[in-house]
């Protein structure tokens, strides 16, 4: 671990001027991400400027009648919220998939949002990676990659995106609020996260000093039926091989509205909004379904060792959405 | 050899040790309280294979707090031969991570940023790293019997013709992978260099082996030596023989007399330091009768070694043991590529090559339409099938016939994919475990006793965290034929009578065995030279472990029977095993709880094995990528079912004074082959590769 300074900022515009003055400087959340990194090696900040006290770690209702996370509410506060659980019971079963206890006490909201990836070759600095170095090749494609992306890689990147609440908040349409050198701006979540395209290195659209301030919830009624189903190799404590978030609106037996989001396929949490679109104005059946989460996966690229994660996103799409209609096997 | 009578033993006493553990009070190796202690950080090479032609060392030694840097160009030449421990001593790489260098610091944390600042340019040469083609490639070889009991070669009759000639036939190829051991306690040591000598606290197994060793490294007396290892969090086998860590702590300490010098390896240094379980391809062929009675057996393994020192895992070490056949043919094969030393690990042998066998049984009992259980009854041997021996005593049959019973058998419909609930597909399998009772020479103990009664006991011996302080305790005091209360047992320190290696199972059968004698040999000098009375000034006796004059007259092996119910979901492949349960015949056992938790840590540590762990070799790099406890997957609490263990009665007045057959490893024998013989039933698909991980299992169309 590289030598490095600590400092707590007393409000967000302090946090966000001593990043700006500090290009190799970071924020520190719960640290369980960032201090591992270090640790490898992988990140090597020069200076950590703790946030936990400038962002909230309140849960609120907002006039709309959604409902606003403090970015510095911990993932265990999260899981455990009564509005949440009640509202929103896919965020609540989202964060409780993931990680362990003990970490989901430390980590916070904003920084679980901007975890980075778990592909073993960017955590390894002994081998290439170009997310880590631009440049320097990509060691999954043709090595270890049945934990990654099938969906919108492309030839320099296929890692995915580790987070169970992203992918929640992604059904959601959850909207991020920042802070930065350039002023407040919020952010539709599913285009917090980007695909790697050429330039990998860039997980997210955040610019240097940019600080996650909150997540706002959008007022959904029918999300109070919702469901996080997690697979994964074992059965905790583990990152998703793939997940299904999702919500269903029926009226009369047709889809009014459904909201399907899928993690473990991607380098950003992945909304299916093809295969929403297919589902919207028809009955949920099982064939139905099955057609859709097929044209979801439809330009799916596998790798060497993942091809299985194609026909498990599909099974996993059709059972989530069928268990959350009721439908009996 | 008289036996024992028990009273201390058979008791469930808890560990004396569990509440220090608990409460943080017992010191292990790292923790031990030094004054003004250094620290060392390693560096490892990044390359596979080739030569260091260029270090540089200027800005780690640069770094305020670092007292040396140590590397091969300054680090002391060793006297001794061990390839894998021979490190630093040229520039030469024999694998990736091996290590190349060290820093020692005042502070971990400098110690580890300035090891990564030492820089070290390589000339490369290309790698093998490849297992799987090994045989085409003609680099096999025949090992040396680094772990013999039966030969590597076996052959009785003829076992192609009687494999033609068989009314039913399996010839089924199964794969394990490289394991790791991952204790929870990482391999640590503190060294210390002064005028007198060297004292070392060190996570051993073995602590006159550490002694011996590093004697011998350093041309150093044995007696200069002091080795410490009061607790130890853990080990798998991966603390029994040395490794690299221990050379380059005590090379690091040289460097800076007179202080402690700390050195705990990071997790991912415990992939590629500390020995594996190597991976294996193993082909099972078996032919039986009309009636399953098998006509012949041959079991082939493929292995890997480094080029640095042979280690063969046996994984047909047990296969000659387990059934009657008139035909059998047993082969082993090496392949050395340029990869770490594998070493020992929980059952070493028998817990890869039962997975093969035991599958294979299962296959034949499919084949032949006939109930696995009363398969595996059918084929009982009457004496050991290879050499003829009679066996002092062997209860296969009470143990599968009990599991049975208890797992609720008879009513087992055996139609594969037969059975749904809920979406999951539901299976149940059975396999046969075994391991031999083995004894390791070398102990001595020495006893002392007080007028008052009092006992203490000394051996250089180690609990791992298995309960053998507590155990061991028991055995002596009914050695002693006193009350547990008039007995301390005093372990892990070198100044005591040297002990054989905790290993093999073999702790309480070569430690108790050891004990005995010396109880036998005091009570005979208490009655000879005092007329039975203790004198004032005490009386101490040291004594060797005794001979046992069965040993080359019976076959002398535990056994047991594992079962297992599996859920395997039939949209998405997931597994769960909601039950195990596995019925043991092991001799006496001297302690039931502490022997119960090592037979279900055994059983849940083979669920681990059919369900999750693979260490993932990336050929092109040379080095284990899912090296962190993230990404190689120990099976969680949430996996573990419900696992019961239980043992059937057995005397056996032949192994060892206490009756005792050793059961630390025969838990986690046969219980994959269970499981993955249950998935097999729950789905009708036969895996033969290792993990059973859910995309083997899922529907793809
Ligand atoms: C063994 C293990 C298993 C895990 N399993 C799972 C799992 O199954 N599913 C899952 O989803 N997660 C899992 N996690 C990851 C865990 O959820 C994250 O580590 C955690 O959520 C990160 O939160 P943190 O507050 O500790 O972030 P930190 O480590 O403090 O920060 C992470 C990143 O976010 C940045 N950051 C932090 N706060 C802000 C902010 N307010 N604004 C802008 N940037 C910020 C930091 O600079 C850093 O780059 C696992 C982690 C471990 C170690």
């Amino acid at each position: 671990m590289r030598p490095f300074r600590y400092e707590r900022a007393t409000d967000p515009a302090g946090a966000v001027a001593l990043l700006a003055r500090s290009p190799q400087a970071a924020y520190l959340g719960g640290g369980t991400n960032l201090v591992d990194l270090m640790k490898l090696d992988v990140a090597r900040p020069d200076l950590l400027v703790d946030v936990r006290g400038v962002t909230s770690r309140a849960i609120e209702e907002l006039p709309d009648g959604g409902v606003r996370i403090g970015a510095g509410v911990s993932n265990s506060d999260l899981a455990a919220d009564p509005l949440i659980r009640r509202r929103y019971p896919v965020v609540a079963q989202a964060v409780l998939a993931g990680a362990s206890t003990q970490l989901r006490n430390l980590a916070t909201v904003g920084g679980n949002l901007l975890q980075r990836t778990r592909c073993v070759y960017f955590q390894d600095v002994s081998t290439a990676c170009n997310k880590r170095e631009p440049g320097s090749g990509c060691s999954a494609i043709e090595g270890h990659n049945r934990d990654l992306a099938i969906l919108g890689t492309s030839p320099d990147c296929i890692a995915t995106h580790p987070s169970d609440l992203a992918v929640a908040l992604a059904a959601m349409d959850a909207t991020v609020q920042t802070v930065g050198p350039d002023g407040s701006r919020a952010i539709p979540l599913t285009e917090l996260h980007r695909l790697p395209g050429s330039e990998p290195q860039h997980d997210n659209v955040l610019t240097h000093g940019e600080l996650i301030t909150a997540v706002d919830l959008p007022p959904l009624p029918f999300a109070a039926r919702s469901y996080y189903r997690k697979i994964r190799d074992r059965a905790s404590y583990a990152f998703a091989l793939v997940s299904v978030a999702a919500a269903i609106d029926l009226a009369d037996g047709q889809v009014r509205d459904v909201r399907i989001a899928l993690g473990g396929v991607a380098h950003k949490p992945w909304r299916a909004t093809r295969a929403e679109d297919l589902l919207r104005g028809g009955p949920a059946t099982e064939e139905r379904l099955r057609r859709a989460a097929e044209a979801e996966l439809a330009d799916a690229q596998p790798q060497s060792d993942n091809a299985f994660k194609i026909p498990l996103a599909r099974n996993a799409i059709v059972r989530t959405v069928l268990d959350l209609t009721g439908t009996a096997r | 050899m008289s036996a024992v009578a028990p009273r201390a033993m058979g008791q469930p006493l808890s560990r004396f040790e569990g509440e220090d553990k608990v409460r943080g009070l017992a010191t292990y190796a790292f923790e031990h309280p030094v004054p003004h202690p250094a620290y060392l950080s390693a560096v490892r090479s990044t390359v596979a294979t080739g030569e260091i032609i260029g270090i540089d060392c200027s800005q780690a030694s640069a770094q305020p707090g670092v007292l040396a840097v140590l590397t091969h160009l300054n680090a002391p030449r060793l006297g001794i031969d061990d390839g894998e421990l021979r490190i630093l001593q040229s520039g030469d790489v024999a694998f990736r991570g091996q290590f190349v260098g060290g820093v020692i610091a005042e502070s971990s944390e400098i110690a580890r940023h300035a090891a990564a600042l030492v820089r070290v340019d390589y000339r490369e040469r290309p790698h093998d790293v490849d297992l799987e083609s090994s045989r085409e490639r003609g680099q096999l070889r025949v090992p040396q019997q680094t772990m013999a009991l039966f030969p590597m070669d076996t052959d009785k009759g003829d076992v192609d013709s009687a494999l033609a000639a068989a009314a039913v036939q399996v010839d089924s190829t199964y794969r394990t992978p490289w394991y790791n051991h991952n204790p929870l306690e990482p391999h640590t040591t503190i060294a210390c260099w002064t005028s007198a000598g060297l004292t070392l606290h060190v996570s051993t197994q073995h602590p006159q082996g550490v002694q011996t060793t590093v004697a011998t490294a350093f041309r150093l007396e044995p007696d200069q030596i002091r080795v410490f290892s009061p607790h130890v969090g853990g080990a798998f086998g991966s603390k029994g023989p040395r490794h690299s860590d221990l050379i380059l702590a005590v090379m690091a300490a040289q460097l800076v007399p007179d202080r402690p010098v700390r050195f705990a390896l990071t997790r991912h240094q415990m992939f590629s330091q500390t020995g594996y379980r190597s991976p294996t391809m193993q082909r099972v062929r078996l032919g039986a009768d009309a009636d399953g009675r098998l006509t012949a057996v041959a079991h082939e393994s493929i292995e890997q070694t480094s080029r640095l020192k042979e280690f063969a895992e046996h994984a047909t070490r047990a296969t000659p043991t387990m059934y009657a056949t008139p035909h059998l043919q047993v082969r082993q094969q090496l392949a050395a590529l340029d990869l770490p030393t594998p070493a020992i690990m929980r059952a070493p042998g028998e817990c890869v090559g039962m997975f093969a066998l035991e599958s294979a049984m299962d296959e034949l009992a499919v084949a032949g339409g006939l109930d696995p259980v009363e398969l595996r009854i059918r084929n009982e041997p009457d004496t050991h099938p290879l050499d003829g021996l009679p066996f002092s005593s062997r209860s296969l049959p009470a143990c599968l016939r009990e599991g049975a019973r208890r797992f609720g058998w008879e009513s087992r419909d055996p139609t594969p994919r037969a059975r749904r609930h809920d979406g999951w597909l539901v299976g149940t399998g059975v396999a046969a475990a075994t391991y031999p009772t083995l004894r390791l020479p070398g102990s001595k103990v020495t006893i002392r006793v007080t007028p008052d009664g009092r006992h203490t006991v000394l051996m250089a011996a180690v609990d791992i965290g298995t309960g053998t302080r507590t155990a061991l305790t028991q055995v002596a005091a009914d050695a002693l034929r006193v009350d547990l209360a008039q007995v301390e047992l005093r372990l892990g320190d070198t100044a005591y009578p040297p002990a054989a290696p905790e290993g093999g199972s073999a702790g309480i059968t070569s430690w108790g065995a050891t004990i005995c004698a010396g109880a036998d040999e005091l009570r005979r000098r208490l009655a000879a030279d005092h007329g039975g009375t203790v004198p004032a000034e005490g009386l101490e006796v040291t004594v060797d472990m005794p001979e046992n004059p069965h040993l080359k007259q019976y076959a002398m092996h535990a056994f047991g029977a594992q079962f297992a119910e599996v859920r395997v979901h039939d949209e998405t492949g997931e597994i769960r095993v909601p039950r195990q349960l596995g019925v043991y015949a092991v001799g006496r056992v001297v302690n039931p709880k502490t022997a119960h938790s090592q037979l279900i840590g055994g059983m849940t540590m083979g669920l681990s094995m059919a369900l999750h762990e693979a260490s993932i070799l990336d050929p092109r790099y040379g080095h284990v990528v899912n090296h962190d406890l993230a990404t190689y997957h120990v099976s969680s609490n949430a996996d573990v079912g419900t696992v019961d263990a239980y043992w059937v009665e057995e005397d056996d007045p032949y192994v060892n004074p206490m009756g005792t057959k050793g059961l630390g490893e025969i838990g986690i024998v046969g219980a994959a082959a269970a499981i993955a013989n249950a998935v097999h039933h729950a789905t009708g698909v036969r895996i033969r590769e290792l993990p059973i991980t859910l995309d083997k299992l899922l529907p793809h169309e």
